[in-house]
């Protein structure tokens, strides 16, 4: 047994790991085969690479360093966080470096005049509101996984969360940030006022899916916690009832904090794991949540209670408190996992279409499921039109899997076919980065790609993620002619 | 598809961009037009400045030089307007206020409301114009979801979509923000929308010494309260004007001015928004300074300022228009700098009378990302055709 032997690695990297070591400390460089197989995939466990090795980096220091080296060798590096990321998008590069954020946790002191806090990049989503609450503030970026999810990734994947129908996304609440550009060269992009003279490119930046530097620093905004939240949970017996519950609450002007939706299957698997205590024989439900003003979100409430009454709604229960409050969102905030108490494995998908289409991508994507005898559990931000879809299946099931990854391909072009994206908030990272050529023009991924070749010229920041292909910085690439790929394929005129 | 029905004619001083006639003034009307003017203009190297409503022209520094000035209002399209999705996508030409009518129709708001007259959606994005509301809703960046533009060589590229949640691919829309011409032409713009609110109050206060706003502002953003704006009109070292707007439905902003008044130690009511609420401070004989710093800062910015100075602060957010006197510009921009450095700040020169002008450091320090800003701006436009001269650094 040679566990603790050094893997075989190219002489390249063997001397970027000694170089490592001197700059870091051993202690913070694996090289070990069994060791870097931890960090094999992120939270899409179907792609797996071991990286040649993992750097534990614990200051900004370690990160420039690091950096540096892999710039001076060629040698591409990966930087990760918690690693729940749900496209790949911490995927090692197999002949590179995987760049370990988890260890820079420091949270600053909340400026509570200023509303804002600085931290660095492996701190939870979860520690900055909880740091903020004394102060009567709050952190909104709330994805799903905020318990485990780093602020760094966060800012590399422009995380969401359920609460972004009001509140926007993790762009609209990141003030500042230093960054490690691929070169090693620090910068800092915004700051703690707004209005930084020069480009925005704090926002270009931010949800660039770790391909134009690594953040080891954030300044984030914080809100004021609502006088008044109030949620309710309401059953139906359809989901085109639920969906037109949705459009009639837009319609009255009305912006609620969040708006999800779950449909039978998903209701199915939340119950089996959580208990949440849903609607019994509901098809569709809804969590509603309205927060502000008491006297604004009271008169409200009532009037989306109305609203629900006349889409047919056969329950409506209103949270008494916040434990209430918490078991009706941890239905909903469970769903993915709780999947797999009905299927063997799923497949987690992440689609945005314009909410109005939402009663005809919904009936098209059962016709699609149907058509391959696979059921699809529907979980999603209805606010904002954000899917997602959990295609089921069983590895044991020979070709299933496939067909699985087909459906949920097909779905991301449906999105695409009816004006909406093919991800509202998990990146593309290594998984769809086919699809975005079925998105965007070559001429549109040439112009992105210019942004890529000012930060990082020599491509060595997470490279073959994002973008369908690769692209060398030196060559401008000409302006091509021709029908789009979505137009050539008659699926659409407009994107 | 390019009916070539571009109208052109000589530049005239009525046309100057901080004092630079133009060779040549164009005015597209379709995005392909535009696409073949620049491809063109780039195969004979001419250099070319976009204008839209000439509400904002003077906002970044002269450009180098001018061979060609794209008048954008041709692109006056307003192409898609889903009130159900809250959306809307309009060409870069349209005037914002005509936008605003259109969705009006609709009970719907796009929730910008810089105050120049005439603005049309390309300069609002590309000088990232803001009002008073911005305490609110925020600004270009957090409203506009997808962006067309057309860079020097005559690619088009789209980025972002049609849809508010969506992140795929690099922002481009974002980097176009405040880029004030210099990575290509803007020439389509997708929007968020928010609901027009039903009701409106507002509480104004009278400060006999404006330097009280600073803490009121910061205890108001510390409340439960929601106001869409929070507006300080000011002499510096005088006496100044607060202004509270809220808006939503009646119940909620009678109770939330109530307990501003309450909150604030005094204040009267009133049921319309001021008609002037945003306006810049000054005139064509003052210099403008939009000032940025951290909301605390306020007070240091307010005594920062040289007597006689005129200012308009979005309070709540560190957001402020200063109109200094001309005589005293050049001797009040550095130490007004100075002031702002611990808050984080900024000023930055949004118009200067044409005397004064070239004595005055447009931008200011920018910091230490001004390199990676020169290679955006190489990568984007290598042969420096757009805008040259008028952004940071000499972009």
């Amino acid at each position: 047994m040679t566990a603790l032997a050094e893997t075989p690695v190219s002489s390249r990297t063997a001397d970027l790991a000694a170089g490592l070591r001197a700059a870091v400390g051993a202690e913070r460089v694996l090289t070990d085969r069994v060791q870097t197989r931890t960090y094999e995939c992120d939270g899409l466990a179907n792609f797996k690479v071991t990286p040649a090795i993992v750097v534990l980096a614990e200051s900004r220091q370690h990160v420039v360093d690091c950096v540096r080296l892999c710039s001076e060798a060629g040698v591409p590096f990966v930087a990760r966080g918690s690693g729940t990321g749900l496209s790949g998008g911490a995927l090692p590069s197999a002949d590179g470096v995987l760049l370990v954020l988890s260890r820079l946790r420091r949270l600053g002191p909340v400026d509570a005049d200023n509303a804002q806090v600085t931290v660095e990049p492996g701190v939870i989503n979860l520690w900055v509101t909880r740091d903020a609450a004394p102060h009567d503030l709050l952190y909104a970026p709330d994805p799903s996984s905020q318990l485990v999810c780093s602020i760094g990734g966060n800012v590399a994947e422009n995380a969401g969360g359920a609460h972004c129908l009001k509140y926007g996304f993790t762009v609209n609440h990141v003030l500042g940030a230093e960054v490690v550009l691929p070169d090693g060269e620090v910068v800092h992009l915004g700051g703690r006022a707004p209005e930084h003279p020069g480009y925005d490119l704090l926002g270009a930046f931010i949800g660039s899916e770790g391909t134009l530097g690594v953040a080891t620093e954030l300044t984030l905004r914080l809100i004021r916690v609502p006088e008044e939240v109030q949620t309710m949970l309401v059953g139906y017996h359809s989901v085109e009832d639920a969906a037109g519950t949705v459009s009639d609450i837009i319609a009255a002007g009305i912006v609620p904090a969040a708006v999800e939706m779950m449909d039978a299957l998903a209701i199915e698997a939340a119950e089996a794991a959580v208990s949440c205590g849903y609607p019994e024989g509901a098809t569709a439900v809804l969590v509603i949540e309205l927060d502000g003003p008491k006297a604004e979100v009271e008169a409200q409430f009532a009037q989306v209670e109305e609203i629900a009454g006349t889409r047919n709604a056969f329950e409506v229960r209103i949270a008494a408190d916040a434990d209430e409050r918490a078991l009706m969102w941890k239905g909903r905030k469970s769903a993915f996992a709780a999947v797999g108490r009905i299927s063997p494995s799923y497949y987690v998908q992440d689609g945005v279409i314009p909410r109005t289409k939402l009663p005809e991508v919904l009936a098209e994507m059962k016709r699609m499921a149907d058509a391959k005898g696979l059921r699809v559990a529907n979980v999603f931000h209805a606010g904002d039109g954000n899917l997602h879809p959990l295609v089921l299946f069983d590895d044991a099931v020979e070709g299933q899997a496939h067909e699985a990854e087909e459906l949920a391909g097909d779905i991301l072009e449906q999105c695409i076919t009816s004006g909406g994206s093919i991800t509202g908030e998990h990146g593309v990272g290594q998984e769809k980065r086919m699809k975005m050529a079925k998105q965007f023009t070559p001429e549109d991924l040439d112009t992105m790609q210019l942004v890529r070749c000012a930060f990082d010229p020599d491509g060595v920041a997470n490279p073959g993620k994002v973008f369908p292909t690769p692209r060398l910085c030196g060559e401008r690439p000409g302006v091509r002619t021709g029908e789009h790929p979505v137009q050539a394929a008659g699926l659409g005129e407009v994107f | 598809m390019t009916a070539a029905t571009a109208t052109r004619r000589p530049g005239t001083p009525d046309d100057a961009v901080n004092g630079v006639v133009p060779g040549e003034v164009v005015r597209p009307t379709s995005v392909e037009e535009v696409a073949e003017l620049l491809k063109a203009a780039t195969a004979d190297r001419r250099t070319v400045v976009p204008a839209g409503g000439r509400s904002k022209l003077t906002w970044a520094a002269p450009p180098s030089s001018c061979d060609l000035l794209l008048d954008t209002t041709g692109l006056d399209r307003v192409v898609e307007h889903v009130a159900g999705d809250l959306t809307v996508v309009a060409e870069a030409g349209v005037r914002l206020a005509d936008l605003q009518a259109r969705v009006g129709d609709a009970g719907q708001v796009l929730a910008l409301d810089p105050p120049e007259e005439g603005a049309t959606l390309g300069g609002v994005v590309s000088a990232n114009a803001s009002g008073p509301r911005r305490l609110r809703y925020g600004t270009v960046r957090d409203l506009l979801i997808g962006i067309t533009v057309v860079l020097a060589d005559g690619t088009v590229a789209h980025a972002g979509g049609k849809v508010v949640k969506n992140v795929a691919g690099y922002d481009l829309g974002k980097l176009y923000t405040g880029a004030h011409g210099t990575l290509g032409v803007v020439v389509s713009t997708t929007w968020r929308l928010h609901p027009v609110p039903p009701a409106r109050r507002v509480v104004v206060l009278e400060l006999p010494d404006a330097s009280a706003a600073g803490p009121l502002a910061i205890a108001l953003n510390r409340s439960t309260l929601t106001p869409s704006a929070v507006e300080l009109v000011a002499e510096a070292g005088g006496a100044g004007r607060l202004v509270v707007v809220f808006e939503s439905i009646a119940e909620s902003v009678s109770a939330q001015a109530r307990q501003a008044v309450e909150l604030m130690g005094g204040g009267a009511e009133l049921d319309e928004v001021p008609a002037d609420l945003g306006r810049r401070p000054g005139g064509p004989d003052d210099v403008l300074l939009r000032l940025a710093y951290v909301p605390t800062g306020l007070t240091d910015v307010l005594a920062a300022l040289p007597a006689g100075t005129h200012l308009a602060a979005s309070a709540g957010t560190g957001v402020a228009y200063a109109a200094v006197p001309a005589a005293d510009a050049a001797g009040a921009l550095p130490a007004v700098r100075a002031a702002l450095a611990p808050h984080d700040g900024s000023a930055v020169l949004l118009h200067a009378p044409e005397a004064v002008r070239d004595q005055l450091d447009h931008w200011g320090p920018v910091g230490d990302a001004l390199d990676l800003m020169r290679r955006v701006k190489e990568r984007f436009d290598p042969e420096r055709l757009m805008s040259p001269g008028r952004f940071v650094g000499g972009l």
